[in-house]
This record gives C-alpha cells, sequence and structure tokens, in this order.
C-alpha cells in the first residue's frame, strides 16, 4: 500500500469554504421566502380590505412577535437578493475565478448584513 | 438517456432560463417595493392607490406568476438533491405545487376579488 496517502480524516478539521456557505444559505432564505409569501398575502389581503384592515394590520404589527416575524422574512428577502444578483453577474462572467470567487462571497455576506440590520432599524 | 418528469421544463437550460428571468422580475418587483416603503409615508390612501393602479397590478400578478415558476426551480433542485427516496420527494413537490396554485389564486383574488 502506499504510505503516502493523506491519512487526516479528522472531521473536524474540515470546514466549508465560505462561496459553498453563501450557497446554502441562498437555499435556505429562499425556503423561508416560499413559506414567508403566505403570511405577506395574508398581510396584504387584510391591509387591503379597507381601513379597517388596514389599521388591523398596524396594530398586528406593532407586537413584538409580528416584527421579528417580519424582520425574520426581510432578512431572508434581502439575503436572497443580494446573492441572487451575485448570481446573474456570474452569469456575466463576472466573479467566476477561485479569488474572485471568494471575494464576491465576502461582499455577498457583507451587503447583505448591513441591509438586515438597516431593515432592522426600519422595522422598530 | 432518463428523462426527469417532475422538473419545470423537461430540460436544464429551460428551467435555468426561467430562473433568471424570474429572478429580473423578482429582483425589479422587490427593489421597487422597497423604494416606495423608504420614500412614501404610507398609510391606507396611498397603499390601496399603489394596488389599485392597474400597472401595479400587473406587475404584482406577473411577480406572483414569477414565485411560483422561481420556486418550482428551485425547490425542484432542492428535493431532488437531498430527499432520495422516491415518495417523500413526490409528496414533497406535490405540498410545493399545491402552495404555489394557492397562492397564485389567492393573489388573484386580493387583486381583483371583491
Amino acid at each position: 500500500m502506499n504510505s503516502k496517502r493523506p491519512v487526516n480524516l479528522d472531521l473536524g478539521k474540515f470546514h466549508f469554504p465560505l462561496p459553498a456557505i453563501t450557497s446554502i444559505l441562498h437555499r435556505v432564505s429562499g425556503i423561508i421566502i416560499f413559506i414567508g409569501v403566505a403570511f405577506m398575502l395574508y398581510g396584504l389581503d387584510l391591509s387591503l380590505s379597507g381601513e379597517a384592515g388596514f389599521s388591523r394590520v398596524a396594530d398586528l404589527l406593532d407586537s413584538f412577535l409580528a416584527k421579528l416575524i417580519t424582520w425574520g422574512i426581510l432578512s431572508a428577502l434581502l439575503y436572497h437578493l443580494v446573492a441572487g444578483i451575485k448570481h446573474l453577474l456570474m452569469d456575466m462572467g463576472i466573479g467566476e475565478e477561485l479569488e474572485s470567487g471568494r471575494l464576491a462571497a465576502k461582499a455577498t455576506i457583507v451587503v447583505s448584513v448591513i441591509l438586515i440590520l438597516l431593515a432592522g432599524v426600519w422595522i422598530w | 438517456m432518463v428523462n426527469s418528469v417532475t422538473n419545470l421544463g423537461r430540460s436544464g437550460v429551460f428551467d435555468w432560463m426561467v430562473q433568471r428571468v424570474t429572478a429580473y422580475v423578482l429582483a425589479l418587483y422587490t427593489i421597487f417595493l422597497i423604494g416606495f416603503a423608504v420614500t412614501t409615508d404610507i398609510d391606507y390612501q396611498t397603499w390601496s392607490g399603489l394596488f389599485g393602479q392597474t400597472w401595479f397590478r400587473i406587475f404584482t400578478l406577473l411577480a406572483l406568476i414569477s414565485i411560483g415558476a422561481h420556486a418550482w426551480v428551485g425547490l425542484w433542485t432542492i428535493s431532488t438533491d437531498y430527499i432520495k427516496a422516491v415518495a417523500p420527494r413526490f409528496l414533497f413537490q406535490a405540498a410545493c405545487g399545491l402552495a404555489m396554485f394557492v397562492y397564485l389564486v389567492w393573489g388573484i383574488q386580493i387583486l381583483w376579488g371583491l
């Protein structure tokens, strides 16, 4: 047997590269948005049903839990949007190399964290 | 050659294109709504005024249809990646398809219903 085979199979030392993490987050955020559409349609339906319905939605959005759910859906949406735009740029051939790909993954995280924090400030 | 019968367009290239086209629609719709929310003091008048306009109803319906197609491609990809057994995968995809159909009809009712 070839004794030079790699033997380091310590799984604790393996970790996902950043682009893999952004890719999985893209999938997770997509699922969250898909479920979130039900909440958004419910809110839209109620808010357009009349003055009373609109103020009912405004009242609902005053509670901490509703604000948290709204922030959660908005966060997923903003992340998915930013990561999606990165995908569309990659379709144009931008950020496809190893280094630029890693940079684009970092930019995706930084930009979406900023937007998510701004969304939190806007909600509260 | 084995053809998958559950993906959207029977062809990976078609699915790829559908996902891109709907992505552009959804990005524009999202950015427009964020812009509206940031620049407008939203009350019942401005909100119902926005959704009362025909062009915005059409834009909203286009976005809803795009969500359906976009989510089908995405959720189909995810389900074929992670759910290996046929029956649970088919049930998952059927539930997703049902949800999309309900979203679409519900959305039409909100926009044009009484």
